[in-house]
């Protein structure tokens, strides 16, 4: 099994409703177990950024930080790790894919995966991992690449 | 039932202002939910949490189950109030906020399924001895049967085609004289609309008033009512100005009509407040129309004429209290209420924009229920009501007489508003010598 293969198989689990496998195959073995328990389709998560259409709405007042910013999509619990005693996701300075996870948001005990809608760098995490986050909140502060 | 510490307000504008200004006084704590629409607007500052939810559309923040519900849990709200409108009747809510242990202000998912059901609410009603509009029950055979039911039902009736709608196999019937003529046309007429000639009879309840009853029950099968209101100004059924007591009833007509609003509570086992709607004829006889399961728009005016602050008691009822009992509850004066919407007072068109000035009338017993303030912009997506006009006076002369006064202090700039068709209103003889019925404005204003 290469890369490329191993790859297309952590794909296909991903958006499987297994939670963990196990592959034995002449001499190489794999095991894969997902973040969380029932990972549930995401609750609407909406296109995160840039999504404000610039009817009348005030300007939004975000913050000050300037530059790209990651938003939350939905009202939730944020966690920076797939499980408690997990690496965290992303780590500031890091430089991610789209596609790949950031964090977790739990809302109504479901998981939902917030991914990167697109590459970056992430220059900064403004929230605190199990702190309750709202719709429209600045998660992250990226550098698109 | 538990004591309940912190609550999470589902809803928006001036019954969100209404219901944190409520869950304070009681010394416990509020949570405002918003849309990006409502983000900044000054009442979400009032709560103790105010949390963003969704978009600006409706279906992406406040019937977003969802959403709220998970609101709810990152604040650790233990009970939901809902208001009118939005999520306030929606059976599947309830039914979830009850799965996350969550307790809903309001009815049970039963009850609320129960009274929904405008047939089944009806023939519940008829179980419970409440009037409802007398009908055929059923299908008319031929012109014989006709003429013999329209006598059990007493004229003037109304036959209507069973697939009708839209006005088409209607034919209203004076006396009996007419019937021949009138089932015929109804019968031709709705086959050829729908291609179904069945006919039945409905009592034509001629330019009604619109009465309705407060009621307030727990859950330890006390029930009290808080007084009837008057909502018969209309426009296409849209109520404009709410009045209580309704002093077209007589104290005989009025302590039936309470008396059957609480009759009919018991027997479904209502807990939590709530309004059943009559229709009443010009001899005072009064129909079950449907009941609401929720707070109203206009509980304004039995707060005030009741002395009673209807919130905490569903928040009291929630938490497994006991209710005052009838006896303790004394009903005097008389309340007027004006909604004040952002329409064009004349053709009632929508007015949305920014408000520029933004003053509003004060005095002994006048009251304002609204969530806006200068500089506010009155959002397009929502209603339109901004705010309620409410006044109190010993007798309904007194009333109007303030209400007048108060209109005449509000000034409200860079918008159109109803504040001068309410102030028409109050120097309209119909609406002083109470001769008016649900109909009025439509030939009023042509």
């Amino acid at each position: 099994m290469d890369m490329k293969q191993i790859k297309s198989l952590m794909k296909d689990f991903d958006e499987s409703t297994l939670s963990s496998m196990k592959i034995n195959k002449e001499g190489f073995s794999i095991e894969l177990e997902k973040a969380t328990i029932a990972v549930a389709a995401p609750v609407a998560v909406a296109a995160p950024v840039a999504a404000a259409a610039p009817v009348a709405a005030a300007p939004a007042a975000t913050e000050e930080i300037a530059g790209d910013k990651i938003l939350s999509p939905m009202v939730g619990t944020y966690y920076a790790s797939p499980s408690p005693d997990s690496p965290v996701f992303v780590k500031e300075g890091d430089i991610v894919k789209k596609g790949q996870p950031l964090a977790i948001l739990e809302a109504m005990k479901i998981m939902n995966e917030l991914e990167a809608e697109f590459d970056c760098k992430i220059l900064k995490i403004l929230v605190e991992d199990g702190k309750p986050v709202e719709y429209d909140m600045p998660l992250f502060a990226v550098e698109k690449i | 039932m538990a004591e309940i510490k912190r609550i999470l307000v589902a809803n928006r504008g001036e019954i969100a202002l209404r219901a944190i200004r409520t869950i304070k006084e009681m010394g416990k704590e509020a949570v405002a939910i918003y849309s990006k629409a409502d983000k900044g607007a000054h009442y979400l500052e009032l709560a103790d949490a105010a949390i963003c939810i969704g978009d600006g559309p409706s279906s992406a923040s406040y019937l977003n189950i969802p959403a709220v519900i998970a609101a709810a849990e990152v604040t650790h709200c233990d009970a939901i109030f809902p208001g009118y409108g939005f999520l306030s009747e929606n059976q599947h809510f309830v039914e979830i906020c009850t799965h996350h242990k969550i307790k809903f202000i309001g009815p049970t998912v039963e009850v609320m399924q129960l009274m929904s059901d405008k047939s089944k609410a009806k023939d519940v009603m008829i179980k419970a001895e409440v009037p409802v509009v007398p009908g055929s029950d059923g299908a008319i055979d031929d012109i014989d049967d006709a003429k013999k039911r329209a006598k059990v039902v007493g004229y003037p009736v109304i036959l209507k085609a069973a697939q009708g709608g839209g006005g088409r196999g209607m034919r209203v019937v004076e006396d009996e004289s007419y019937l021949e003529n009138a089932f015929l046309a109804a019968e031709s007429e709705a086959i050829t609309a729908f291609g179904d000639g069945t006919i039945y009879m409905e009592k034509f309840i001629k330019d009604p008033r619109h009465i309705e009853v407060q009621i307030v029950a727990d859950a330890h099968g006390n029930v009290i009512h808080v007084g009837e209101r008057d909502c018969s100004m209309q426009r296409r059924h849209q109520k404009l100005i709410e009045e209580s007591p309704a002093v077209v009833l007589t104290q005989e007509v009025r302590e039936r009509v309470w008396d059957a609003a609480v009759r009919a509570t018991k027997y479904i086992k209502y807990e939590g407040a709530g309004t059943f709607e009559f229709l009443l004829d010009s001899n005072l006889d009064f129909y079950f129309m449907e009941m609401n399961t929720r707070l109203q728009v206009e509980h304004t005016v039995s707060e005030m004429v009741s002395d009673l602050d209807l919130i905490e008691l569903m928040i009291r009822v929630a938490e497994g209290e006991k209710l005052p009992s009838q006896d303790s509850i004394t009903l005097k004066g008389h309340s007027i209420e004006c909604r004040i919407t952002a329409e064009d007072p004349i053709k009632f068109l929508p007015c949305p924009g920014k408000i520029g000035d933004w003053m509003t009338p004060g005095g002994k017993d006048v009251r304002v229920d609204t969530h806006v303030h200068a500089g506010y912009i009155v959002p397009t997506i929502y209603d339109s009501m901004i705010g309620k006009l409410i006044v109190y006076a010993e007798n309904r002369e007194k009333a109007i007489a303030k209400m007048h006064r108060a209109l005449s202090e509000f000034k409200v700039t860079g918008i159109k508003t109803t504040v001068a068709f309410h102030h028409k209103m109050m120097e309209n003889e119909d609406f002083i010598s109470n001769n008016f019925d649900t109909k009025y404005l439509e030939r009023y204003q042509g």
